[in-house]
């Protein structure tokens, strides 16, 4: 399978099952379409002769040949075969979403938490909860040394006492057990001041803080229970807290909706504020949400990401540059084939804990009932769902048969199909042309770097 | 080549034999939260 398009200027190929992605003069361009819709080299000659010299297009041609044979062109695809048996393998639990406050200190309009109360009602989690959370992690971890823990909300800082026994606690069993927890926050960053800063720089991972971008965009969605605004207080808070994080890592993220498809402005002002680790993501919701994007939207996203796909590069030749989160994309080292055909884990790697101890698939499961698997004292009660879970891959899913960015998206996120269609096992169709499109600008990227390099 | 320049010469179906241990990172633990992405997680075992 081959998907091939031009973006900013290059010719770029993917060959789907192989990875490989070539940049190629517009000679080749017409030749692989040609090579991929089946025809002959007399007839791929005799159709492109009018624009170029016979012995041009038979290199070409030659230099197709060799990919092929070298296993980087016209790939088939190899790996169904170890899906069948990935889908027997036993899972491991390795990551939990801690919801350790179903509760929040600002009532953003497109929360999918219900302003944290996630269709139920409002609580912490104790600290016996946590602990409890973190024991079942680590029995139901088997080998896996490396364990995820991320403290989730509503807003986690409401609780952030038990956030810091938590992780003294997991450093205990650390020890115990021969495992590293890597602990990473979402903040909103209301109640971000010094002692939590020095705390996150000591222990944290990862902390992701929440943002929409320029004041006017951020202030709409993101207000206080009283309707102000949160822009004014959480961006000079973010801004020291990213000076003193150093090197560590951090993620300035944000919701784009319908009310600001120029997005792309709204990641520049993180840029352009010191932030230079970003992400905004499309917003998920019900159609009928006048902040819903919209298919007739779709366009206009589209270009917003080959605009910031380019001011991006012209960055980063300034000096000035910044990583986006899903214009990142590793070529050389990036993961295996497994991960990219099993996705997320939610469900079975992955789980999310309520704050009263409950199971979920993923956080975006939480409060939907029939979900539920389990809880921190039973274990996993509901070993049908977790099979479920299991099975799905982007082999369970026909839309993705049929898409070049399966192994970049592994199949879509569970939660979208379910939301949208009712059934894991299918995708969320906007979140599938917005996923292939910053593949495409992620590729291109690669591809002027590589021109960059030179 | 003269026509082509390939950006990465590791291909995907390496990763079968070697692939599978399941210590790299929980996508949705990084920055996303509301949608799936790998392609740009990075192997552990390459670290």
């Amino acid at each position: 399978m081959i998907h091939q398009f031009r973006n900013n200027g290059y010719n770029i190929v993917l060959d789907v099952h192989s990875g490989s992605v070539h940049v190629v003069d517009d000679l080749v361009y017409e030749v692989i379409e040609r090579l991929d819709h089946g025809l002959e080299n007399d007839k791929i000659v005799k159709e492109l002769e009018n624009t170029w010299q016979p012995g041009e297009i038979l290199e070409a041609l030659d230099e197709c040949r060799e990919l092929k044979e070298k296993g980087m062109l016209f790939t088939e695809d190899v790996y169904r075969g170890p899906v069948l048996d990935f889908k027997k393998r036993k899972t491991v639990v390795k990551a939990l979403c801690l919801h350790v406050a179903h509760d929040c200190n600002l009532s953003c309009r497109y929360c999918f938490a219900g302003e944290g109360e996630y269709h139920g009602s409002r609580g912490l989690m104790s600290l016996e909860t946590g602990k409890k959370a973190l024991d079942f992690l680590v029995e139901n971890s088997g080998s896996r040394k490396n364990l995820e823990v991320d403290f989730f909300g509503g807003e986690p800082l409401l609780n952030f006492g038990v956030v810091k026994e938590l992780v003294a606690y997991g450093r205990e069993l650390e020890k115990k057990a021969d495992k590293h927890f890597r602990f990473t926050l979402t903040t909103n960053g209301v109640l971000l001041g010094k002692e939590v800063a020095e705390f996150a720089n000591r222990e944290l991972d990862n902390v992701v803080l929440s943002l929409d971008g320029r004041k006017e965009v951020n202030d709409a969605m993101r207000p206080f229970p009283n309707g102000k605004g949160s822009y004014d207080l959480i961006v000079p808070k973010f801004q020291e807290f990213v000076r003193e994080r150093g090197d560590r890592q951090y993620y300035v993220r944000g919701t784009f909706t319908h009310y600001n498809l120029d997005f792309s402005k709204d990641i520049l002002h993180y840029a352009d504020l010191g932030f230079d680790r970003l992400s905004m993501e499309p917003v998920v919701a019900p159609p009928e949400a006048g902040y819903a994007i919209r298919e007739e939207d779709l366009e206009t996203i589209c270009a917003q990401y080959d605009e910031l796909a380019v001011e991006m590069l012209k960055r980063k030749k300034e000096g000035r540059g910044f990583t986006f989160f899903h214009f990142m994309i590793d070529l050389t080292g990036g993961p295996c084939v497994y991960k990219r055909m099993s996705g997320c884990g939610s469900g079975t790697e992955y789980l999310a804990v309520t704050p009263w101890g409950d199971l979920y698939p993923c956080h975006q499961f939480v409060g939907e009932e029939k979900f539920r698997l389990g809880s921190v004292d039973e274990g996993i009660t509901n070993q049908a769902l977790v099979d479920e879970f299991k099975c799905c891959n982007v082999y369970s899913k026909p839309k993705c048969a049929e898409c070049f960015a399966r192994y970049y998206c592994s199949g879509g996120c569970a939660a979208n199909s379910w939301h949208f269609h009712g059934t894991i096992n299918d995708a969320y169709d906007i979140g599938c042309v917005l996923q292939r499109k910053r593949v495409e600008c992620a590729l291109m990227i690669k591809a002027a770097e590589a021109e960059m390099n030179e | 080549m003269k026509h082509i320049k390939t950006l990465n010469e590791k291909t995907l179906n390496s990763t079968v034999k070697k692939g599978g241990c399941g210590e790299c990172q929980t996508s949705c633990q990084s920055a996303c939260k509301t949608s799936c992405t790998v392609g740009n997680q990075t192997c552990e075992n390459n670290k």
